[in-house]
């Protein structure tokens, strides 16, 4: 078998297992939670009877092993089940959000990937002068504030002052690609500021550690130009950690942005999971960390691949 | 009666139904108040932004909680009886009701030619079946709490009628709560379908997303529901929410925070409605635990706030201050004799004194999910507190899990009470001794005698009399700290013609309903 094969499948069957304990952490971890769904869903109006009547209906009263070993036996039959708080379909509801995360995610990449490198690239060229110094202030600041701060500045200016795009970026089938894409300005312009600093910074530390080498001497005594010298000499040697961080970043993008979610009204992943944490909703909250999980583990194994294929080193090993 | 002047009041009601046991009008008016001369156009597409939508919700009015789907209800659903702008009563599917034995039955006519969106008729039977759902053993509605006094009911040709445990003048005032939507057979085949009677057909539900609506051709009332399409957006943030309003996306939003409300009705083309409040934050002592079963340490707690602080910087200045009960002036047959507890740390002392508290600290949970800005107001409360040597300490809860762990069993916390149309049932839910949210564990036997005597009493002078010795009675003895009523604020587009204060915020849920684009 071929040692690149036997790798993907090593690191598929590894993803697997970490899935699987990932499951039990959740549920153990909604489980010691304080109180039920019957209880978050009921509040303040809750009667003794009521209660009573909603734990039977959705099966509260079962020991949680036998709670936890139905769900997974769903799962396997690739049934997530049912939300215990308004019996919606879960791989429904939650395919709907998902595809929603993966658009925002999508388009906020295509934006941000390109234009990190880009930087980074720039910087390295004109490392320690003004552009470089300009970039690294820029990025470093707009990853400083807080995610909402520069969601209600953006607000402010480009939707309420300028009323150029909807604060409320609200998508559905209905609507054209580009009614779409008018939609979720914002919410990308917001994204592209948090998690551009970090893949520039990356890009920039990783091809100034290749620029060292002697080669990349030999190059630029060769006469080429800095530019040429960066991008066709030194970025191939320093894709690894680029990679790496890029997909970290990638991951951040579908699971971690539930608060540029409620702030621009965007019905994706980040607040599906939250509204149904806040009311313990157990079978929703294990497929949506299934989900995250996933997501995870799988662009993780994909940097871990990049990174083997574009090392000549490890991708012939003795 | 034909006119909007001519509205039946709750007094006029008590009145009649006290006089003849009959209150009968002809038409269902839910027309704006006189003043508002210019006739509803009809048309566009009314947008509302609203805090409180969760993916979990579901249009099950039975298990209906949050603003964002509560006012689903209202625009795809009806209720037998509506409360007018001035909480009065006026008919919606009930065209009349009488009430017989002394208000221990009570019979509705059931309005004819009701249609509903699946396309059947309303009957008396589904009326019956709603009832049902939301009482019987099975239930698990948010509403079974106040259906508790029901012995039967039943379905007659065009009444309905429920029969009483016990005489309730108020009980066409419970038939409005929103829970209480009437679907076809009662929901019983699939209660969270949307499928009602009211001005605007359910056409997508997004649970909280967005719910959106189209005018129902055949709804009964040709005045209410004016817009074309109308779409409900659940917008949890409040800048966001705000945001939204002055961007023109939405018409109209709820919760406005109170200290930016100024700004928003200073902003171009937006105004801001205030209405003032039964809601009330407050700090609940359980009375039958130590150290709150000693009647001085709660008279010393309640001197030891001041309320005007609280009301100027939690509230900031959008409320009044409240005097230990949980009645304000908002509500019919309030008793203005009952003097204002003021702050004093004297009298803090000296009934601290007298209780001969160990010195051990007091400890008081709070979290902002009471509340907003309940930690300020227990800090506020901590100090004053001090003052007065009263060794008060906060202890921070989680939001998360507020109203299941900590509210109703903690003996010392913080709350809030939404209000209740009439004193009736306000006081019923909260401070009968039997009552499941009863949260200050308030046991007084000669209080729960008054209670029971002013439900079934129709004169309403003696009504009212009653009613003022159970509020003297919780202002003395009870566990309520009331340090303030809060107000509601809503923010409105001014484009919007027919925007009326109502007992409630939102015109009481049903500003799709009543408004239009002016």
């Amino acid at each position: 078998m071929h040692p690149m094969l036997k790798l993907l499948i090593q690191r598929l069957a590894l993803g697997l297992l970490l899935l699987f304990a990932s499951t039990i952490l959740i549920f153990v971890g909604t489980s010691i939670l304080p109180g039920d769904v019957a209880q978050a869903i009921l509040g303040q109006t809750a009667t003794p009877e009521a209660l009573e009547n909603l734990r039977r209906e959705m099966g509260l009263n079962e020991p949680a092993v036998a709670r936890y070993f139905s769900w997974i036996g769903g799962i396997l039959q690739g049934d997530l089940g049912t939300a215990l708080t308004n019996g919606a379909d879960i791989t429904q509801s939650l395919g709907k959000r998902l595809g929603n995360t993966l658009f925002l995610a999508f388009w906020a990449a295509v934006v941000s990937v390109p234009l990190a490198i880009l930087l980074g690239v720039i910087s390295v060229r004109y490392r320690n002068r003004l552009p470089d110094k300009l970039i690294s202030a820029v990025t470093l600041a707009t990853i400083s504030l807080p995610e909402f701060i520069i969601g209600y500045v953006v607000m402010f200016l480009l939707a309420v002052k300028l009323q150029w795009v909807p604060s409320v970026s609200l998508i559905n089938d209905g609507m054209s690609l580009l009614a779409k894409l008018q939609a979720i300005a914002l919410p990308v312009i917001v994204l592209v500021f948090v998690v551009l600093a970090h893949m520039m910074r990356m890009t920039r530390a990783a091809i100034l550690n290749v620029m060292e080498s002697a080669y990349i001497e030999t190059a630029e005594l060769k006469g080429l130009n800095g530019f040429r010298v960066i991008v066709s000499h030194a970025l191939p040697n320093a894709a690894a950690p680029i990679v790496n961080v890029v997909m970290l970043n990638l991951a951040y993008l579908v699971v971690g942005v539930v608060v540029v979610e409620v702030v621009f009204v965007y019905p994706g992943m980040g607040q599906y999971l939250v509204d149904h944490v806040s009311k313990r909703d157990v079978p929703v909250v294990q497929a949506a960390g299934l989900i995250f999980a996933g997501v995870y583990i799988l662009l993780n194994t994909a940097a871990d691949l990049i990174a083997i294929l574009s090392n000549p080193r490890l991708r012939h090993p003795k | 009666m034909t006119g909007p002047s001519k509205k039946l009041s709750r007094r006029g009601f008590l009145q009649h139904s006290g006089a003849a046991g009959l209150a009968a009008t002809s038409a269902g008016l839910l027309l704006p108040q006189a003043g508002f001369a210019n006739s509803p156009r009809k048309g566009g597409h009314f947008v509302l932004g609203l805090k409180g939508g969760e993916s979990t919700d579901t249009l099950d009015p039975a298990l209906s909680l949050g603003s964002a789907n509560s006012y689903a209800l209202y625009a795809f659903g009806d209720y037998l009886v509506d409360i007018t702008p001035d909480g009065g009563l006026t008919p919606a599917l009930a065209e009349s009701w009488e009430a017989a034995e002394g208000g221990k039955v009570w019979h509705f006519r059931i309005r004819k030619s009701v249609e509903f969106h699946n396309g059947k008729s309303l009957t008396a039977e589904d009326v019956l079946k709603t009832m049902q759902r939301h009482s019987n053993e099975d239930s698990q509605s948010g509403a079974l709490g106040i259906m508790r006094g029901v012995e039967s009911m039943k379905a007659d040709g065009d009444l309905f009628t429920v029969t009483l445990t016990t005489p309730n003048a108020d009980l066409p005032y419970l038939m409005t709560d929103y829970h209480l939507v009437i679907q076809p057979n009662g929901g019983m085949d699939s209660p969270a379908d949307g499928v009602g009677s009211g001005p605007y057909r359910l056409t997508e539900e997004e649970p909280g997303v967005r719910y959106s609506f189209a005018k129902f051709a055949n709804h009964w009332n040709g005045q209410v529901g004016h817009y074309d399409t109308h779409e409900i957006i659940a917008i949890n943030d409040d800048t966001a929410r705000v945001a939204a309003l002055q961007s023109g996306q939405v018409h109209a939003i709820d919760k406005v925070p109170p200290r930016i409300a100024n700004l928003v009705g200073r902003a171009p083309g937006v105004a801001v409605g205030i209405t003032p409040g039964r809601g009330h934050y407050i700090f609940v002592m359980h009375t039958d635990t130590p150290p709150f079963d000693n009647k001085d340490l709660r008279l010393a707690l309640k001197y030891a706030i001041n309320r005007q602080e609280l009301v100027d910087t939690v509230l900031n200045g959008y409320g009044s201050v409240g005097n230990d009960i949980p009645i304000s002036d908002a509500y019919p047959l309030f008793d203005e004799t009952l003097p204002q507890r003021a702050f004093s740390l004297e009298k803090a002392a000296e009934h601290y004194g007298l209780s001969g508290h160990d010195g051990s600290p007091i400890i008081l949970q709070v979290s902002d999910a009471a509340f907003p800005g309940a930690i300020d107001a227990a800090q506020l409360f901590q100090q004053s507190a001090k003052a007065a040597g009263i060794p008060l300490e906060i202890k921070r809860e989680p939001a998360d899990g507020y109203w299941s762990e900590v509210w109703n069993k903690q003996p010392f916390c913080a709350s809030f009470w939404g209000g209740r149309p009439v004193q009736d049932q306000m006081w019923s839910t909260g401070y009968l001794s039997s009552a499941d949210w009863n949260d200050t564990r308030f046991n007084n036997p000669e209080f729960d005698a008054l209670l029971l005597e002013a439900r079934a009493e129709l004169d309403q002078t003696r009504r009212r009399a009653l009613y003022a010795r159970m509020a003297r009675i919780v202002w003395e003895e009870g566990g309520l700290i009331n340090p303030m009523f809060n107000q509601f604020i809503d923010g409105y587009s001014e484009k919007l013609g027919g925007w009326t204060q109502h007992y409630s915020q939102m015109m009481n849920g049903f500003a799709a309903k009543l408004t239009w684009f002016a």
